[in-house]
């Protein structure tokens, strides 16, 4: 059946309850413009790239991997998600949540503890509280849920005291409730330039068809693009709800679906990868999180991309999917240049594996000049397997100090074989500071980016000690 | 105590209050100006065509590609101004320039039914440019001479006597970087064109009275034919005091040239590549201590980078020598100012307005020198106070020295100073590898404009036959509270609850004539002004009531029917303050809000990275108005502050590559604000006891600004544990911003025992002489209109 036949509803968006059709909303409008447009002026543009959260609002997602069959509040940032991709779904804005003379108990928090000066950034601070205060089995407050929200006027003090104030929602709570059912299912969608397809057949297909087209997921890179740089697509193909990409498991590989979020993927693996578990907090923002996909980190193929040191630490391969068949890449081979990679016009990644078990040191290094959501001026990823005091394998992997996330091949040399010792780490450390070829930009020195490097291996001996 | 600071019994100032749209706030219901375009039909959206060169001559520009694109109306240039072709006071601010001045500025305006048919306009009009010679950086332009303006002297005694007396002489450098404002809401206006040609500006500025005039001159009107409304500002910080004229004028001359609304709103790339920020400086010192570690004489240079125009920066600088000595008694002066000249964004207001700057070098040149004084810095602070009797070097009193002596006080006991720079001494000498350090430091801030014209404000305050009251003030609201604080003087003075009470947007046609809501005057100012118009209501509702007692609504409804005028125009300027801004003496100042601050912080010696542990602040605000809204600002001032000299990262390409000139931190990505995860540990703020300021509305105190410079303790904290590394006595130079790798290459220094560039002995490091033949500042320099 088509749209437009009786029982298949237009293209639209449920906003606070309400049915709101996309109409002609062109493919690359955010979901921010598009609530804005309808007088939803609530949520707000400070930043347009995922950097400010002022914008965020919630979408009911499907509970986390292994969680259940209801539904969660999942905070994002609006202007980075094209319209389209939320055909089906619902979104709560703090419009939605309370009103001036009834508010939501995050709300009244905010208000009377002098939470909102300017009260711009204030609705997204809302959104990314109230999601938190509806997760499901939260104890205390998680402060990370608004690390993605920034604020100009207060400082935070009042901010973080209003968050430690929420006691629990009250199980008649209609937005607690609504997490007892199912999240919308994902709506196959085909409008002028954006397409999502229902499955990962579908999706092979049209990227056949349309080779030049954007493969977007969280869309929080492509969202940057689009809002910054003007960049516009002639076809944008969504494929973070294909079923195919959103599988997890854990066994004698680890392998996860490329199409889950940073979230789902942190959730879903329950700590069980520690090097990994490293990374999710200081991987941009929950906002963020909750939107990019692992298959978009490295889709991208950014030199400065988190995931990618720690992945090539862990030896991760990824799995490629195209009409032809899949394939199997180490991520060590996949980087080609800066944001170039192996994967042809009309693949997808469909997978990364990370092969068990798993070395028994591990660490991860992010240098940034923000301690968190910032973007790394050097990340560090490394796993020793040290057996009787000696190391007898190394993988590390580096991000920006070369085009690509690369391995440092000298450094893992110099401690393969050796005592793992303070005398082997300071060698070690030496060689690493000649790894790769950092530059100097706004945010590091070449200099402090090589330095950082080896102080990275003596840091973290000084703290296994 | 006067009667303007008397404060009643039960008064409805001094209660904790939330904003009074902290409601509207947090259900997205509060309006700010481009949330109203969606309310407005037919609008038109504009987008800049913006130079790629930082100083060309543009040559030829061709907008008929423009046209030809799907959705574009008209292209805005220099032919279609009626009025002056200029944004600023200054004329020195063409607003479609012949020569752009800054990567980013504008040479013409497109605009089209939607954003994006505006932008792909904006992209296809033709541009030649003739690159023309660019000076980058500040110390480019020093060494060029590149400088604009006048070069004010502040001068008390004889310096090289105070030099030439002291036991110690050292010398050296200063820099510190610029700030980027980041309100989170960037610049915009809505202007439409009313009955009988009017021109209605909505527009998010700090000084919506500047806003008309420019908007008036650009389309050669009157002022009473504009009319500009602020409804409230999502953050100010002082980048919308001068910056949002220019883009109202825009909007203006579109809404009058096509009949429709324009809408011109910056996204943030182009907000932060098209307006000013706060000024960079430059210091060349000398100073001279006794044996004891008193100064006997300092002597500096301070430039400041104002950019590709004057803007603000005659004042800023004046503001900046203003503040030099900070809360320290230094007996021989001689402080001279320059702006220099730069093709880059015209550097303007910020929080602060040069305080922070001037402040930053005395804090930097105590912090560099007390290791080799072999001083606590403590004590050497301490010890420079300020007492009662003495004079600043522009020769005005300091009234109540010893309220930063009691803030001081407080902060050591309540803060448990000693007994933790025990324990940090403790931590210290057990890690190799990270080192805590615990600073203190004061400061003193003038409140009042400097040129004294501006110490004025207005209010229109009107009672309903129903006894509910509507107030107006030439104040806008940007998150600060003023409104909030101006309902609680409404009430107060009326004595009625809070909630008869309300206040109206700020708009010129209801009250003329404002200053800008800066310099952290404006609770003092429209409070003075809500007060006087409501009293001159109560004045005569008193003869109403013959001492009856009536009930206020009963009172107001009997003056109405007894012919009684139930409205009143309220007008307050600041007694007892001049300036003479040639000579650079007199008494700017109303008074002096005092506080101090103590850091804790812990540095990790592998990365540089840090943490602020715990910081306490004891803050001077008098009689606190609204003890909630002040705290707020203290704290977030403080935030603010630590931002600029910690994480606050302005890069400019200085290089000679082809992006010469560019802000190379122009988003979000790459320009870091604190986030939730600067806060520190532990944050304890109080508001100083006993502190009733008379003489000032209802003996409250300004509070807006000076919070920014308590975050000195917290940069100091940062050098001392970088110090900590080192040997004893280890003097370290820490830039500003002391960014994670600042931070790591001065332990790199303090560790090799590198050289801390501080310059024991005269001649030294001889500051640039003040240059006879440069102009002094213009005697109206902080703005006039034109």
């Amino acid at each position: 059946m088509q749209r437009g036949e009786s029982d298949v509803p237009e293209p639209h968006i449920t906003v606070n309850g309400r049915p709101r059709a996309l109409g002609a909303t062109p493919a690359h409008t955010n979901v921010l413009d598009f609530l804005r447009g309808l007088g939803l002026t609530g949520a707000k543009e400070g930043c347009a790239e995922g950097e400010c959260g002022a914008c965020a609002v919630m979408v009911a997602r499907p509970e986390m991997p292994g969680d259940g069959d209801g539904s969660r509040w999942t905070p994002v940032n609006a202007c980075l998600v094209p319209a389209a991709a939320l055909d089906g779904q619902e979104v709560v804005t703090a419009e939605g949540l309370g009103r001036p003379d009834a508010l939501h108990p995050v709300q009244a928090e905010l208000a009377q503890r002098g939470g909102s000066q300017c009260g711009y950034c204030t609705p997204g601070f809302v959104c990314s509280m109230a999601a938190e205060y509806y997760r499901p089995g939260r104890e205390d407050f998680d402060l990370h849920a608004i690390g993605g929200n920034l604020c100009r006027c207060t400082g935070y003090r009042p901010i973080r005291d209003a968050a430690a104030a929420l006691g629990a929602a009250p199980a008649d709570d209609p937005f607690a409730t609504r997490c007892a059912s199912a999240a919308p299912a994902s709506v196959p969608t085909r409008i002028d330039g954006f397409a999502r397809p229902a499955d990962l057949a579908e999706a092979l297909a049209l990227l056949a068809e349309h080779p030049e087209a954007t493969v977007v997921a969280g869309s929080t890179d492509w969202g940057v693009e689009v809002n910054l740089r003007g960049r516009r697509a002639s076809h944008v193909v969504a494929v973070d709800r294909l079923p195919e990409l959103r599988q997890l498991s854990v066994g004698d590989a680890i392998e996860i679906g490329a199409a889950l979020t940073l979230s789902e993927v942190e959730a879903g693996l329950g700590g069980s990868v520690p090097l990994l578990e490293q990374v999710w907090p200081l991987f941009a923002s929950r906002l963020i999180r909750n939107g990019a996909t692992i298959g978009g980190n490295l889709g991208t193929a950014s030199p400065i991309g988190d995931l990618a040191p720690a992945l090539l630490a862990l030896e991760a391969t990824l799995v490629l999917a195209s009409a032809g068949g899949d394939r199997e890449v180490a991520l060590a081979d996949y980087f080609t240049g800066y944001r170039e990679t192996v994967r042809r016009p009309g693949e997808l990644i469909r997978s990364v594996r990370i092969p068990t078990p798993l070395a028994s040191h591990t660490t991860f290094r992010k240098i940034s000049k923000r301690r968190l959501d910032d973007i790394s001026s050097v990340a560090v990823g490394a796993a020793l397997d040290v057996v009787d005091g000696t190391v007898v394998r190394a993988r590390i992997g580096l991000g920006g100090v070369a085009a690509t996330p690369i391995r440092a091949l000298a450094t893992e040399a110099a401690l393969e074989g050796r005592v793992w010792s303070r005398a082997t780490v300071e060698e070690a450390a030496t060689v690493m500071a000649t790894e790769g070829t950092p530059i100097d930009d706004q945010r590091a020195s070449a200099a402090y980016r090589s330095a950082m490097l080896g102080n990275a291996l003596r840091a973290w001996w000084e703290e296994a000690r | 105590m006067s009667h303007l600071s008397d404060r009643p019994d039960d008064a409805v100032v001094g209660r904790a209050l939330p904003h009074e749209s902290a409601a509207l706030h947090v259900t997205g219901d509060a309006l700010y100006t481009d949330d109203l375009v969606v309310r407005t039909p037919g609008v038109l959206h504009a987008h800049p065509v913006s130079s790629p060169h930082p100083h060309a001559r543009v040559t030829r520009i061709d907008t008929s590609p423009a046209l030809a694109v799907a959705g574009v109306v008209r292209v805005l240039t220099a032919d279609d101004v009626p009025g002056t072709n200029d944004a600023g006071v200054k004329h020195d601010e063409p607003l479609f320039p012949e020569i752009v001045m800054f990567v980013g500025h504008a040479v013409c305006w497109v605009l089209g039914e939607t954003l994006e048919a505006a932008r792909l306009g904006a992209a296809a009009v033709e541009v030649d440019y003739e690159p023309l010679p660019a000076v980058v950086a500040l110390t480019e332009a020093i060494a060029a001479e590149s400088f604009q303006g006048g070069q004010p002297v502040v001068t008390r005694g004889d310096v090289e006597e105070g030099l030439a007396g002291a036991a110690h002489v050292f010398s050296g450098t200063t820099e510190m970087a610029g700030q980027e404002h980041f309100y989170l809401e960037t610049h915009a206006s809505l202007a439409l064109v009313d009955e009988g040609g009017q021109v209605f500006v909505q527009s998010s500025t700090q000084h919506p009275t500047e806003t008309q005039e420019i908007v008036a001159h650009v389309l050669g009107r009157q002022s009473h034919e504009i009319t500009v409304q602020c409804l409230r500002m999502g953050g100010g910080f002082g980048g919308k005091e001068m910056q949002p004229h220019g883009f109202a004028a825009v909007a203006a001359l579109g809404a009058t040239l096509t009949g429709r609304p324009v809408r011109l709103r910056l996204d943030r790339t182009h907000d932060m590549t098209m307006t000013g920020k706060r000024h960079g400086f430059h210091a060349q010192w000398r100073v001279g201590f006794d044996d004891d570690g008193r100064f006997t004489a300092l002597e500096a240079t301070l430039t400041s980078d104002g950019g590709w125009n004057l803007d603000l920066s005659e004042p800023v600088l004046a503001r900046a020598l203003c503040h030099v000595d900070n809360a320290y008694w230094i007996p021989h002066v001689r402080v001279h100012g320059r702006v220099a000249h730069t093709h880059k964004t015209s550097q303007t207001a910020f929080r602060g307005f040069g305080g922070p700057q001037g402040m930053l070098v005395i804090e930097d040149v105590l912090g560099r020198c007390a290791p080799l004084l072999g001083i606590d810095p403590v004590d050497l602070r301490r010890r420079n106070f300020y007492v009662d009797g003495q004079a600043t070097p522009y020769g005005q009193p300091v009234r109540h020295p010893e309220r930063v002596v009691a803030a001081w006080d407080q902060v050591l006991e309540t803060g448990e100073v000693a007994r933790r720079r025990r324990e940090v001494a403790e931590f210290n000498a057990a890690h190799e590898h990270r080192k805590r350090a615990l600073a203190v430091t004061p400061l003193k801030f003038g409140v009042s404009f400097n040129f004294t014209a501006f110490n004025q404000a207005g209010a229109l305050v009107h009672v309903y036959k129903d006894g509910s009251v509507l107030i107006n003030h030439g104040g806008t609201e940007m998150g600060q509270g003023l409104h909030t604080k101006m309902l609680q003087v409404a009430a107060t003075s009326l004595g009625i609850p809070l909630g008869r009470v309300r206040l109206a947007p700020t708009r010129t046609d209801k009250v003329p004539n404002t200053s800008a809501t800066a310099a952290s005057s404006s609770a003092d100012l429209n409070g003075g002004a809500v007060k006087d118009a409501c009293e001159q209501i109560l004045g005569r509702l008193r003869e109403v009531d013959a001492g009856r007692g009536l009930a206020w609504d009963d009172l107001v409804r009997e003056a109405y029917f007894g012919r009684v005028q139930l409205w009143a125009a309220g007008f307050y300027r600041t007694e007892g303050i001049h300036w003479d801004s040639t000579a650079m003496q007199g008494h700017p100042f109303k008074y002096f809000a005092y506080g101090v601050a103590a850091a804790e912080v812990e540095v990790d010696g592998f990365t540089g990275a840090y943490t602020t542990r715990r910081v306490d602040i004891v803050q001077d605000v008098g009689d606190s108005l609204s003890p909630l809204v002040d705290i707020g600002q203290v704290e977030g001032g403080f935030a603010q502050g630590v931002g600029w000299l910690t994480l606050e990262d302005l890069r400019w390409d200085e290089t000679d590559g082809p992006g010469r000139g560019r802000l190379t931190t122009q988003s979000a990505s790459t320009y870091k604000l604190p986030s939730l995860g600067e806060l520190p540990g532990e944050l304890h703020v109080a508001l100083l006891e006993q502190a009733h300021e008379d003489g000032v509305v209802y003996g409250s105190k300004a509070v807006g600004e000076p919070p920014l410079m308590l975050a000195f303790c917290v940069r100091e904290a940062l050098r001392e544990a970088a110090a900590a590394f080192g040997a004893e006595g280890t003097s370290v130079d820490l830039p500003s911003p002391a960014t994670p790798e600042a931070v790591f290459w001065a332990v790199e220094r303090a560790r090799t025992a590198g050289p801390d560039h501080v310059v024991d002995g005269l001649p030294g490091v001889v500051p640039d002489p003040p240059d006879p033949s440069a102009p002094a500042l213009h005697p109206t320099s902080e703005r006039s209109a034109p």
